[in-house]
C-alpha cells in the first residue's frame, strides 16, 4: 500500500503492490490471493488446500500455529490473510489471531466445528474478521478476499485519521504510516530481526509502558522511554503504537461490556453516576435524552417535570432540551426509587459525566414541573442523589415505585443512563449502563465505557430522546426501572412517547421483548437495562455506536436490538418509566409529557417488564402521543444535534461495531 | 459390464449412501473438487481421513480405558474426530461424535464408552461402503468411462 505520505515507500511488499493495486490488478484479483491456512487435522486441510486452489488463490498449508507465525515472520508481507482453526494443540487458535493482529495486522479467519454463540463471540472480540462453520464449503472461500480489501481500505483511513491526532507525531506521521504499511521498512517494530521470543517480550513491555501511562497519555515518546530497550526508536514505538490502538479499539468495540474499554469516558461517568442514586442516573438519562427542545422542555417542565434536572445537577446537555422530561418523568414515580438510587449510583455518575448541561434555569423550571407532579419526586440518592436533581424531585408516592424503580435501579441502573439521556443519555446511558453493568456486574464499568464511546448514541437524536425522559425515568435507576415494570406499577397511560416520536417506538419493542423472557435471549440478566455487556457486547456496541438520530428514532431500538441494549432501551424505557409513575399522579402531568415525550415509557415499562428488566417495558407500547411526537420530531428537527454535544472518546459511530 | 452399466450401479450405490444417511453433502463437494488435475482427490482425502481416525479412535480407546479419565483429552479428541468426519460427509460418525461429546461432558464414563464403541462401528461401516464405492471407480475409469457427477435431489 503507498501510503499517499510517499514516506514510507509503502512498498513493503509485493502484497502491497498486489493489493494497492488491487485496483489495478483488479482482473486477475482475486486470484493469485496469498492464504495462509492453519489447522491440525490433515484431512480439513487437505480440503481447504484443494477448495482455496479452486479459487485460485495461492495457498499455503501448515498444522501448526508457531510454524504459521514464524511463517508469517520471516515473511511479512508474504501473505494476505490467514485461515485458522480454533482447536489446536500447540496454541489456543485466539491467541495466534492475537499475535497475527498485532504484530502483523493481516486478516483473519476462524474456523472451527464449534458454532457456539460463545466461541463465535470470542473470534470477534479477538479480531477476528469472520468465522466459519465446520465443514467449510467452497463458496465460503470464494469471498474471503473481501475481507483483505476491507482491512486495507479502513487501514489506510485509520491512518489518516490517528496519524493526524498523534501527538507529537505529527511530523512523524509519514513514516509512521510507512511503518506501519511496511514491513521491510527499517523504523517498524516487526521489521527489526528479532526473534520471536524477543519480539514477545518488547510487546509485553511495550503493553506494560502504555499500560502505565494510560491509553490516552501514551506517546511513542514516552513509551520509548519506559521501555528502556536500547536500539528501539520512537519510530519502531509509534508504528506498534498505533497498531496496538487498532487492535484496542476493535477489542473494546466488541466487548466493551467486557470491560476491555478503559475509556476515560467511562471513568468519568462512572464516577459521576456512582454517587447518584439510580434514580438520578435516570434522570439525567432522561433528560438527556429528552432531547426536547427547548419548547418542549418548556413544557415538561410546566407539566412539572422539572424536578430533578436542577439538582442532580447532572450536566446532561441534552437536558436542556429533552433531558428535562426524562427527568422529569422519572421523577414522579421515583419518589421510591429514590432509596434505591444509591444503589445505582453508578449510572448516575454517568449521566454527570455527560455533557448534558441543564441549565439552571430549566433545571428550575424542571423542578417545578416536578413538583407539580408531585409525589413523584425523586429523592434521588438522598445520600449522593446529587446526580439527579430530578431523581430527588420524585414524589414519594410512587413509593412503591420508587422501591421498583430502586430495585431496578440497581441493577439496572447501568442501563437506564444509556436508554434515557438519548443525547446525552447515549453517552450517560452507556455509562451508566454502564455504570449499571458495573455496578451490577462489578465491573463491567468498562463495558460502559465503550457505551459511553458509543455515546454517538448519544448523539441520537435526543430530540426524540425527550419522548424518553417522560416515561423513561426509569432508565436512569435502571434498577429501578427494572423494578418498576416488574411492579407494573407504571400506568399504561404514560405510553412511550417516544414510540409516537418514531423513532423509539422499535426500540421499545424491541426492548419490551427484551425484557420478557425473550431478553434471555440476549442475554440479559436484567431484562433490558443492563447492558449485558459481556453477553451483548456486541450488541451494545452496536447500539452505542448507532447513529443518535437512528437512535432517536429508532428508540432505542436500536439499542433494545441488541440484547444489551437493554440498557439503551433500559434508558429509554427508564425515560418513561417514570411516565409510568407519573401516571397515577399526574394523568394530566403524564399526558402533557407524553405529549412531548413518547409519553408511553413508563407504561411500557410497567407492564412490559415481566421480570423487572423495566427498561423493556418503556418502550413503545404507548405511543400514544402521536401529536406529541411528531411535535418533538420537529422540534427536534430544528434543534442541533445533540452529538456535538457529547464528547466522546474519539468512538464515533462509524467505529462502533454494531 | 459395460461401462454404461457400471455408472448406473456407481450411481443407485451413491444414492443408497447418502439415502442411509452415511454421507451428506459435503461428500459431494469433495467429488467436485475432484477433475483432470486432480483425479483421485477424494480417495486421498478419505485416505488420510482414515489414517488420522485410526490413530484418534486409538487413543481414545486407550484415554478411556484408564482409570482417571482425562474427559478434556477424550473430548478434544472427539472434537477432531468430529470436524474431519463433517469435512468428509462421513454423516453417521459424526453424529455418533456429537453424541460422544456430549456424554463427555457429562463425565459420564459407561455412556462414553458405548459411545467409542458406537464411533468404531460407524467408522467401520462407512470404510467398508467407501472402499466398495472407489472399487466401482476405479472399474469404470479402467473401462475408460468417468465418474458421473452426483447431485442430490432428495
Amino acid at each position: 500500500m503507498n501510503l499517499t505520505n510517499g514516506k514510507g515507500s509503502m512498498s513493503t511488499a509485493s502484497s502491497n503492490a498486489a493489493w494497492k493495486a488491487g485496483d489495478v490488478v483488479s482482473d486477475q484479483f482475486p486470484a493469485g490471493l496469498r492464504v495462509l491456512v492453519v489447522d491440525d487435522d490433515p484431512t480439513c486441510l487437505m480440503i481447504l488446500e484443494r477448495m482455496l486452489r479452486a479459487c485460485h488463490y495461492e495457498v499455503t498449508k501448515c498444522n501448526r500455529a508457531e510454524i504459521a507465525l514464524s511463517l508469517l515472520r520471516e515473511n511479512r508481507n508474504g501473505f494476505d490473510i490467514v485461515i485458522s482453526d480454533v482447536h489446536m494443540p500447540d496454541m489456543d487458535g485466539f491467541k495466534l489471531l492475537e499475535h497475527i493482529g498485532l504484530e502483523m495486522d493481516l486478516p483473519v479467519i476462524m474456523m472451527s466445528a464449534d458454532d457456539g454463540k460463545n466461541v463465535v463471540m470470542k473470534g470477534v472480540t479477538h479480531g477476528a474478521c469472520d468465522y466459519l462453520i465446520k465443514p467449510v464449503r467452497i463458496e465460503a472461500l470464494k469471498n474471503i478476499w473481501q475481507h483483505v480489501v476491507r482491512k486495507r481500505k479502513n487501514e489506510w483511513k485509520d491512518l489518516e485519521q490517528s496519524g493526524s491526532v498523534e501527538e507529537g507525531d505529527l511530523q512523524q506521521k509519514p513514516s509512521e504510516d510507512a511503518d506501519y504499511s511496511s514491513s521491510a521498512n527499517e523504523g517498524s517494530w516487526r521489521s527489526s530481526k528479532k526473534r520471536k521470543d524477543e519480539e514477545e517480550e518488547l510487546h509485553q513491555q511495550f503493553v506494560a509502558a502504555v499500560n502505565q501511562l494510560g491509553i490516552d497519555k501514551a506517546v511513542p515518546k514516552k513509551i520509548l522511554e519506559l521501555m528502556n530497550v536500547p536500539g528501539l526508536t520512537r519510530e519502531n514505538v509509534a508504528s506498534h503504537l498505533q497498531k496496538y490502538r487498532l487492535y484496542l479499539r476493535r477489542l473494546s468495540g466488541v466487548s466493551q461490556h467486557q470491560g476491555n474499554l478503559n475509556n476515560s469516558f467511562i471513568s468519568q461517568h462512572e464516577a459521576a453516576f456512582g454517587p447518584i442514586s439510580s434514580l438520578n442516573g435516570l434522570d439525567l438519562q432522561a433528560l438527556a435524552a429528552s432531547q426536547l427542545p427547548a419548547q418542549s422542555l418548556a413544557t415538561l417542565q410546566a407539566a412539572g417535570f422539572g424536578r430533578s434536572t436542577a439538582k442532580s445537577g447532572i450536566s446532561m446537555p441534552l437536558v436542556d432540551q429533552g433531558n428535562l422530561f426524562s427527568f422529569q418523568n422519572p421523577k414522579l414515580r421515583f419518589g421510591e426509587v429514590q432509596h434505591q438510587n444509591a444503589s445505582n449510583s453508578k449510572p448516575m455518575s454517568l449521566l454527570h459525566g455527560i455533557p448534558t448541561s441543564m441549565e439552571p434555569k430549566q433545571l428550575a423550571n424542571l423542578h417545578h414541573s416536578a413538583q407539580s407532579l408531585g409525589s413523584l419526586n425523586m429523592r434521588v440518592n438522598d445520600p449522593g442523589a446529587q446526580s439527579n436533581p430530578l431523581l430527588m424531585q420524585m414524589a414519594p408516592s410512587p413509593q412503591s415505585r420508587g422501591q421498583m424503580i430502586n430495585e431496578n435501579i440497581g441493577s439496572h441502573v447501568s442501563r437506564l443512563p444509556s436508554s434515557m439521556a438519548h443525547p446525552i443519555i447515549p453517552n450517560g446511558i452507556s455509562s451508566s449502563v454502564l455504570g449499571r453493568n458495573v455496578i451490577a456486574d462489578g465491573g463491567r464499568g468498562a463495558a460502559y465505557n465503550s457505551v459511553s464511546q458509543n455515546s454517538s448514541m448519544v448523539n441520537f437524536p435526543m430530540n426524540q430522546t425527550t419522548e424518553f425522559p417522560v416515561s423513561s425515568f426509569p432508565v436512569g435507576s435502571t434498577p429501578g426501572i427494572s423494578s418498576l415494570t416488574a411492579k407494573g406499577a407504571f400506568p399504561e397511560d404514560v405510553s412511550l412517547e417516544i414510540k409516537g416520536s418514531g423513532g423509539f417506538v422499535p426500540s421499545y419493542d424491541i426492548f419490551n421483548e427484551l425484557n420478557q423472557p425473550k431478553t434471555h435471549d440476549w442475554g440479559l440478566p436484567n431484562a433490558g437495562l443492563t447492558f449485558d455487556a459481556s453477553q451483548h457486547a456486541n450488541p451494545l456496541q452496536g447500539n452505542i455506536g448507532i447513529p443518535s438520530s437512528v437512535l432517536l428514532n429508532q428508540g432505542f431500538s436500536s439499542s433494545q436490538q441488541s440484547g444489551h441494549h437493554s440498557g439503551a432501551s433500559s434508558v429509554g424505557n427508564t425515560m418513561f418509566a417514570p411516565g409510568e409513575l407519573m401516571d397515577q399522579r399526574n394523568a394530566q402531568h403524564i399526558n402533557h409529557l407524553n405529549t412531548l415525550l413518547l409519553g408511553n415509557s413508563p407504561r411500557v415499562k410497567a407492564e412490559r417488564i415481566p421480570d423487572a428488566s423495566s427498561q423493556a417495558t418503556f418502550f413503545p407500547e404507548h405511543y400514544g402521543q402521536e401529536d406529541l411526537m411528531s411535535e418533538l420530531l420537529r422540534q427536534q428537527e430544528g434543534i442541533a444535534p445533540a452529538e456535538n454535544e457529547f464528547d466522546f472518546d474519539g468512538y464515533s459511530t462509524d467505529n462502533i461495531p454494531v | 459390464m459395460e461401462v454404461g452399466q457400471m455408472q448406473r450401479q456407481w450411481v443407485d450405490y451413491m444414492r443408497s449412501l447418502f439415502m442411509e444417511g452415511f454421507l451428506d453433502d459435503q461428500f459431494l463437494q469433495l467429488q467436485q473438487l475432484q477433475d483432470e488435475s486432480n483425479p483421485d482427490f477424494v480417495v486421498e482425502v478419505v485416505s488420510l481421513f482414515y489414517e488420522d481416525s485410526e490413530k484418534l479412535l486409538n487413543d481414545l480407546t486407550k484415554t478411556l480405558d484408564t482409570k482417571g479419565t482425562d474427559f478434556k483429552r477424550v473430548d478434544a479428541h472427539v472434537h477432531q474426530l468430529k470436524g474431519s468426519s463433517s469435512s468428509i460427509g462421513a454423516q453417521r460418525v459424526k453424529n455418533a461424535c456429537i453424541a460422544f461429546r456430549n456424554f463427555c461432558e457429562e463425565h459420564n464414563i459407561e455412556e462414553c464408552l458405548r459411545c467409542l464403541q458406537q464411533v468404531k462401528q460407524e467408522y467401520c461401516f462407512l470404510k467398508n461402503k467407501l472402499e466398495t464405492l472407489f472399487r466401482l471407480e476405479q472399474q469404470i475409469v479402467a473401462a475408460g468411462g468417468s465418474i458421473p457427477m452426483m447431485e442430490l435431489s432428495f
